[in-house]
């Protein structure tokens, strides 16, 4: 990969001083991987899925959207300036050592038992208090490492699973949704992901089941010079409902990381899939060395009438964030919702937001992005809001906020609307403003520090965002848009 | 309670405040009165600590402490409180989430236990009963489409709940009707006592009707040119600053 400095202007040694970001979860775990060298070509892709004694479909699968990608060229419609990646330069596998098959905890490496421990991922499941039950899949580099309450919840009929493992268990029905909704042709990087993901999650929820627990995978990027390729497929059967979450975070490196996930959600007629992320990958450091490379392609299909999706997103690590989480609301009655907080701060750029394309009479979504910018940071929404010719009485409407501090950074919104039915009601209602030093004053006048009030401040704007996340990770996101505002001010 | 000696501020190196000199003696009630223009939000906000404005020379001693050398927080907790001629709105915060957090940054900073909810609730009710302002404005964005009077209602509860030990109220009678005068000049009155001390911006002379000052004092050209007993705001009403003008300059 391209460890090349981003391009930086003269006029930043200007820039008042700001103080480091406090990035926790930055520390490199020390274990015995096996990775392979850098590069990639048809037998590095041939040596993964036989690593994962994958059947011959799926090989034949990857090695179709390979050839796909071969021919592509990465996007360059997105307002993002990075050196182009060196797909030669990256390890497209790595595996901390470890027996193949593990049948409890007590298996697993106590390093990486730790490294779950110090990012406060519960992944011992005695250990969990009572009543905020959550499972876990932790993948760590390329490898699922732990899921819990796999049997709990084989128990209420619901698969959970390492997507390696519910390639070997479950072959027929990954094979059935897989590319499904985000075919391998779909973009760069959904092909890229195809030919090379290495794991991810599956969940299948059957017919009428209301999933006992909240599901939630963790993502951790470990070894140097890797990416990370992902892969989460999420079925919900008629009249179910799964609320899944996913966190992200990686060491600090000068170095840019790759990460480019692909995420399909298929929810069919009454079912609801809520899906929601707190992106925290390593930010790069105040002068925008470092720093993950997030491409991630998200889509959602309601297949059957009255089917519910809704994407939740607080983005705020990663030095580049390419992602539109995005509904194709298929049947009648359908529901796409998108709540999204993006914040960038030093050197931090995102390109967000989403696509709801109405099919189905009567569907409906709601979009409400929130970006924040501050120090040199480059923010902007991109949406797409499509509504074709059979989408009678489609609704949406669409609200992007954006929040500056300081005057170095950058807000941009991007909306595109489609309209091919009479019918349809589309509304956009867009702000920007400025976090106000009248604001700050007011609140330090009544007794609040300035980090507190820049936080209250923020913490207020993004609202309507958090209450969408289940409790436990609105307290972690606020928490988070304070540290990553940290010295951003003052 | 408070001894400005001679001060002199700037806002973009244009000189504002000319040489202030004001002794507050605790217990009192100080009038600032003076043309539009003169200063009087400027004195407020730097006593307040706003760093847009620079103080170029004098000293301000606030309870035996050197206030120019605190940070605005420090100062409210302190308790220095400045009810804003403008208040800001902050869409999003909830009044109660913005009281409780002052309140209890006050009480920490003074080693005082920190209000639990509940407690807080008791207390943020019986204020507000004070000022006669309805719980549904607890319960939404601070100052968020409140209309003029309101957001000047809101900063007298906030103040009210504060308990400050010195109060600046930069014009808050400006766009009061004449019920919520009364209301808000009664809670400034509940407030007042033997340990307290007020120092109120005005341009009428009517809210001095429902506070009566111990002093007032004109503010003109950056300079306090004259002071008085109650009497001088009523000869001012009459008159005009005109007149007090002339004189100083003569
Ligand atoms: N941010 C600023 N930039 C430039 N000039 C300013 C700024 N703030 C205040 N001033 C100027 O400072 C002077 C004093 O303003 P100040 O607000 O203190 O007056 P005031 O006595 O409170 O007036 P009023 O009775 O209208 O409220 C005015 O001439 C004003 O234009
Ligand atoms: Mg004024």
């Amino acid at each position: 990969m391209d460890n090349k400095k981003l391009v930086m202007s003269n006029s930043e040694k200007d820039l008042a001083p700001m103080l480091q970001r406090d990035y926790a979860e930055g520390f490199v775990t020390d274990i015995d991987s096996e990775t392979l060298p850098p590069g990639l070509d048809e037998d590095v892709i041939r040596t993964i899925s036989e690593k994962k004694n994958e059947p011959e479909w799926m090989l034949r699968w990857r090695l179709e959207a390979f050839q796909r990608w071969l021919k592509m060229t990465p996007p360059r419609w997105a307002h993002l300036h990075h050196p182009p990646v060196d797909f030669q330069g990256i390890s497209y596998y790595s595996a901390p050592k470890q027996k193949d098959l593990l049948d409890s905890l007590d298996e697993v490496d106590p390093k990486l038992l730790e490294t779950y421990e110090k990012l406060g991922i519960p992944i011992d499941e005695q250990k969990m208090l009572a009543g905020v039950k959550v499972a876990v899949d932790a993948v760590f580099d390329s490898v699922s490492v732990a899921t819990t309450f796999k049997q709990t919840l084989l128990d209420a009929g619901v698969i959970f699973f390492p997507i390696s493992e519910a390639l070997q268990e479950y072959p027929e029905l990954v094979k059935q949704y897989l590319g499904s909704v985000v075919p391998s042709s779909d973009n760069f990087y959904a092909a890229l992901n195809s030919a090379v993901f290495s794991d991810g999650s599956f969940v299948y929820i059957p017919k009428g089941v209301r999933c006992p627990m909240e599901l939630s995978t963790y993502f951790r990027i470990n070894e140097m010079n890797t990416g990370q390729f992902e892969r989460t497929l999420i079925v919900a059967e008629e009249d179910s409902y799964v609320s899944y979450l996913e966190g992200c975070t990686a060491p600090m490196r000068d170095e840019n990381q790759l990460h480019a996930a692909v995420v399909e959600l298929v929810a069919m007629k009454g079912a609801e899939i809520k899906y929601s992320t707190v992106q925290n990958w390593y930010p790069g450091d105040e002068n925008g060395k470092g720093g993950i490379y997030n491409f991630v392609t998200k889509r959602g299909a309601c297949r059957g009438q009255g089917a519910k999706i809704s994407w939740t997103q607080v983005e705020t690590g990663s030095a580049i964030t390419w992602k539109y989480p995005s509904v194709l609301l298929e049947g009648d009655d359908t529901i796409g919702e998108f709540y999204s907080v993006a914040l960038t701060n030093n050197y931090q750029q995102a390109d967000t937001g989403t696509k709801m394309i109405h099919i189905g009479k009567n569907s409906r979504s709601t979009i409400i992005s929130k970006g924040i910018s501050a120090g040199k940071g480059q923010n902007a929404y991109r949406g797409l809001v499509k509504v074709l010719k059979g989408a009678e009485n489609a609704r949406n409407y669409s609200q992007c906020d954006s929040l500056l501090m300081g005057d170095q950074c950058g807000a941009h919104t991007f909306p595109y609307m489609e309209v091919k039915n009479p019918s349809a009601v589309v509304e956009h209602e867009a702000t920007t403003s400025r976090i106000g030093e009248d604001q700050l004053f007011y609140c330090r006048q009544r007794g609040l520090s300035e980090e507190d009030a820049v936080s209250m401040i923020v913490n207020g704007f993004c609202k309507e965002v958090f209450k969408e996340l289940p409790m436990e990770f609105a307290v972690e996101a606020q928490k988070l848009l304070g540290i990553s505002l940290e010295g951003s001010v003052g | 309670m408070l001894s400005i000696k001679n001060l002199h501020a700037d806002i973009d190196g244009k000189p504002i405040l000319k040489g202030v000199n004001l002794e507050v003696g605790t217990g009192e009630v100080h009038a600032i009165m003076g043309p539009n223009g003169s200063g009087k939000s400027t004195l407020a906000n730097v006593l307040a600590g706003r760093d847009d404005y620079e103080v170029t020379r004098g000293s301000v001693e606030y309870r035996g402490m050197d206030l120019l050398d605190m940070k605005p927080e420090i100062r409210a907790r302190e308790g220095l409180f400045l009810a804003f001629q403008y208040p800001v709105e902050i869409p999003g915060v909830t009044n109660m989430y913005l009281l409780k957090a002052a309140i209890n940054s006050v009480r920490k900073h003074r080693g005082i236990e920190e209000l639990d909810a509940r407690e807080f609730l008791k207390l943020i009710k019986e204020k507000a009963a004070m000022v006669e302002m309805k719980q549904e404005f607890l319960y939404r964005s601070v100052n968020q489409g409140f209309s003029g009077g309101e957001k000047k209602r809101n900063e007298i509860l906030q103040m009210a709940l504060l308990e400050p030990h010195l109060s600046v109220l930069d014009e808050t009678d400006s766009g009061l009707d004449i019920d919520a005068l009364k209301i808000v000049a009664e809670g400034v009155n509940l407030l007042r006592s033997e340990q307290r001390s007020m120092v109120l911006v005005t341009h009428y002379q009517r809210l001095l009707d429902y506070i009566v000052p111990d002093y007032v004092h004109v503010l003109a050209g950056g300079r306090i040119i004259r002071s008085g007993g109650k009497e001088l705001a009523l000869e001012l009403e009459k008159k005009g600053y005109g007149w007090v003008e002339d004189q100083a300059a003569a």
